[in-house]
C-alpha cells in the first residue's frame, strides 16, 4: 500500500515536471520570450532594459539551464511577475482564489446534492415517468452550453423578473447568496447531470445483485434497501467523479465568471488572455495542475478507507 | 404507434439534425436569405417575425449590427462542422496510432508517451488552450489543433489498454509465430479489435468538442471575426440580452441541438457496437 502511494507520488511529480516542460516550451515557442513582455512592436524599449530583462530571464545561458531556473523559481513559489498588473503572480492569484473557491465549492455541493439523489431515484424508478424526467434534465445539462444557460438565467431572473442581481459577487460579507445563486446554478447543472448519470448506472447495477433481492425478499423495507444496502455500494463511481467534477469546474469557472463578472481566477485568466499576460496564465495553470494532483492522491486514500475491497497492486 | 417504436430503436431525429447540419454547412451560401457578414445599421435589433415589430424578411430577427440571425446561424454551421470533424479526426487518428504503438511495443516509447499523457491530464484544458491561442495567435488551424489535443489523450489511454490485452491473445501470438510482421499484426489483427470502441468514444466526445469550440468563440479565443460562429454570436450579443434576447438565444439552441444529437448518436452506437461500454 505505502509502496503504491509512493509510486503515485513519484508519477505525479513526473507529470507536474512534464507539464512545466510543456508550458516552458510554449513560452519559448514564439522565439525570444522578451517579446512576450513587450508586445510585438517593441516600441520605445531601451537596449539597456532589454539586456537587463534578458539577464533576469537568464537568456544568456543555454536553454536547459533556463528551464532549470524557471522550475526552481516555481518550486520556491516565485511565479514571476504579471505583465499587465505589475504584481507578483502568486499574490494576484491569492487575492482572487477565495472568490473562485466560493463559487466552485458552492456549485460542487449543489451539483452533488441534486445529481446523486436524482440518480438514485432515477434508478429506482427505472422506465417510469420520473426516470425519463430526470434523464431529460441530465441530457439538457450535458448539451446546453453553460455560457448560454448563464445568459438565459440573467435574462429571466435579472432582466425580466428582477429578482436577482445580474453579476458581480456583491458587496461585503463572506458570501452574498443573492449574488452567488445564479452563477452557482449555471455552473452546477453540468456536474449534476454527470452525477445523475453515473449514480443511476451504478445503482442499476447494484439493484440487480442477489443480496439486494434477498434483502427485499426477506422483508426489508424498500427505502432501507435502496439507501442502506444498495446506495452504499454504488457510491464509488460518483465519488471518483467528484474529483474530476471539481477539476472540471476550473474550465466552467472561466466561462461563468466571465458571464457573471465574478472577480475570480477564471476571469483573471481571460483578462490575462486579453493582456497577453503569459506568466500569469502559466502560473494559474501550474497551480491548478498541482492542486489537481493533490486531489487525485487524496482520492486514492479515501478509496482505501471507504471500500476495504479495493486493493492496490 | 409503429413510428414511435422505430424512433426508439433508431436515432431518427439526431440523424436528421446532423444531416441538416451537414447540408447547411455545405450549401449554406445558397440558403442564407441575407449576407451574414454585411452590417446594416438601419435594421438593427429587429425582433423575430412573430413578435411585435418583427419582419418576415428577418425570420429570427437581426443583431446589433443589423445582420440577419438566421443567416448567421446558417453561416456558422460550416465552421462548426469543419472544426469539429477536423479536430476529432486528427485527435483520434493520432491518439489511436500512439495507443497502438505504445500498447504493442511498450518500452521507452510507452513510458515517454504515457508521461506526456499524464502531464496533459493535469493541466486544466481550457486554460492550456487559452495559453496556446495566446502563443500562436487566433486562427482556424490553431483552433483545430488545440481541439484535437482534447481528444488524443483519451484515445491513447483507451487504445493502449485494449492493445495490451489483445497483444497476448492466442490469435496474435499465432500470427507472430506464422511470421507476420509487426505492421501487419497491428493493422490486420489488433486495429479491427479496437476500432469500434474508438469510433464510439469519438462520437460521444464530439459533444464536448462542440461545446469547447463554442466556449472558446464565446470568450473571444476562437476563430477571428468576421466569420460567424455560434459561440461568438452569443458572446457578441450578450450585453443586449435584456433588449434583444433572440440574438443570443437562437445560436445557443443550435449548439444544444447539435450537441444533443451527437450524444444520442454516440449512445446509440455504443449500445449497438460495443455493449461492454454500456456503463460509461
Amino acid at each position: 500500500m505505502a509502496k503504491v502511494i509512493l509510486r503515485r507520488i513519484v508519477l505525479g511529480f513526473i507529470a507536474l515536471f512534464v507539464a512545466m516542460l510543456i508550458l516552458f516550451s510554449l513560452s519559448r515557442a514564439t522565439g525570444d520570450p522578451r517579446y512576450i513582455f513587450i508586445g510585438p512592436e517593441g516600441i520605445g524599449i531601451d537596449p539597456e532594459v532589454w539586456d537587463l530583462m534578458g539577464e533576469k530571464l537568464h537568456l544568456d545561458k543555454p536553454v536547459p539551464v533556463q528551464f532549470a531556473y524557471w522550475v526552481s523559481d516555481m518550486v520556491r513559489g516565485d511565479f514571476g511577475e504579471s505583465i499587465a498588473l505589475q504584481r507578483p503572480v502568486l499574490q494576484v492569484i491569492k487575492d482572487r482564489l477565495p472568490n473562485t473557491l466560493k463559487l466552485a465549492v458552492a456549485s460542487w455541493i449543489l451539483g452533488t446534492i441534486i445529481g446523486v439523489p436524482l440518480g438514485v431515484f432515477s434508478a429506482t424508478n427505472r422506465g417510469k415517468f420520473l426516470d425519463y424526467l430526470f434523464r431529460g434534465f441530465a441530457l439538457l445539462g450535458q448539451s446546453l452550453p453553460i455560457f448560454w444557460v448563464g445568459i438565459v438565467l440573467i435574462f429571466f431572473f435579472a432582466a425580466q423578473l428582477q429578482w436577482l442581481p445580474a453579476g458581480t459577487k456583491g458587496e461585503g460579507g463572506f458570501i452574498s447568496f443573492k449574488h452567488l445563486l445564479l452563477p452557482a446554478i449555471t455552473l452546477a447543472w453540468y456536474p449534476a447531470a454527470s452525477y445523475l448519470r453515473i449514480t443511476r448506472t451504478a445503482m442499476l447495477e447494484v439493484l440487480d445483485t442477489e443480496y439486494v433481492k434477498l434483502a427485499r425478499a426477506k422483508g426489508v423495507g424498500m427505502y432501507t434497501v435502496w439507501w442502506k444496502h444498495a446506495f452504499r455500494n454504488a457510491i464509488i463511481p460518483p465519488l471518483t467523479l467528484s474529483v474530476f467534477v471539481l477539476f472540471g469546474l476550473v474550465n466552467g469557472t472561466v466561462i461563468v465568471e466571465t458571464v457573471f463578472a465574478w472577480p475570480g481566477i477564471g476571469r483573471l485568466a481571460i483578462e490575462a488572455l486579453w493582456a497577453t499576460d503569459f506568466p500569469l496564465l502559466a502560473g494559474i495553470t501550474i497551480i491548478f495542475g498541482a492542486l489537481y494532483l493533490l486531489m487525485i492522491l487524496m482520492l486514492d486514500l479515501v478509496y482505501a478507507f471507504l471500500d476495504p475491497r479495493i486493493k492496490y497492486s | 404507434m409503429r413510428m414511435f417504436f422505430i424512433m426508439r430503436r433508431y436515432p431518427i431525429i439526431p440523424m436528421m439534425v446532423i444531416g441538416l447540419l451537414i447540408i447547411t454547412a455545405i450549401f449554406g451560401t445558397w440558403m442564407e436569405p441575407h449576407d451574414p457578414i454585411r452590417a446594416d445599421v438601419l435594421s438593427r435589433h429587429i425582433p423575430p417575425f412573430w413578435m411585435e415589430g418583427g419582419d418576415t424578411k428577418f425570420i429570427l430577427g437581426t443583431d446589433a449590427l443589423g445582420r440577419d440571425v438566421l443567416s448567421r446561424i446558417i453561416g456558422g454551421a460550416s465552421v462548426t462542422l469543419l472544426v469539429v470533424t477536423a479536430s476529432v479526426t486528427t485527435g483520434v487518428v493520432v491518439g489511436t496510432g500512439l495507443g497502438l504503438v505504445t500498447g504493442y511495443f511498450g518500452g521507452l516509447v510507452d513510458d515517454v508517451v504515457m508521461r506526456v499523457v499524464d502531464a496533459w491530464g493535469i493541466l486544466p484544458q481550457l486554460l492550456i488552450i487559452i495559453i496556446i491561442v495566446l502563443t500562436f495567435g487566433q486562427g482556424l488551424f490553431v483552433l483545430i489543433g488545440v481541439l484535437a489535443m482534447l481528444s488524443w489523450t483519451g484515445a491513447v489511454r483507451l487504445v493502449r489498454a485494449e492493445t495490451l490485452s489483445l497483444r497476448s491473445r492466442d490469435y496474435v501470438l499465432l500470427a507472430q509465430i506464422a511470421g507476420a510482421s509487426n505492421t501487419r499484426i497491428i493493422f490486420r489483427h489488433i486495429l479491427p479489435g479496437v476500432i469500434n470502441m474508438v469510433i464510439v468514444t469519438a462520437t460521444l466526445g464530439t459533444g464536448t468538442i462542440i461545446l469547447t469550440e463554442a466556449s472558446l468563440s464565446f470568450l473571444g479565443a476562437g476563430i477571428p471575426p468576421p466569420d460567424p460562429t455560434w459561440g461568438k454570436m452569443v458572446g457578441d450579443e450578450r450585453m443586449y440580452v435584456g433588449a434583444a434576447w433572440w440574438t443570443s438565444f437562437f445560436p445557443g439552441i443550435a449548439i444544444a441541438m447539435v450537441v444533443m444529437s451527437g450524444n444520442f448518436l454516440g449512445d446509440w452506437m455504443r449500445d449497438r457496437f460495443d455493449p461492454t461500454l454500456r456503463q460509461l
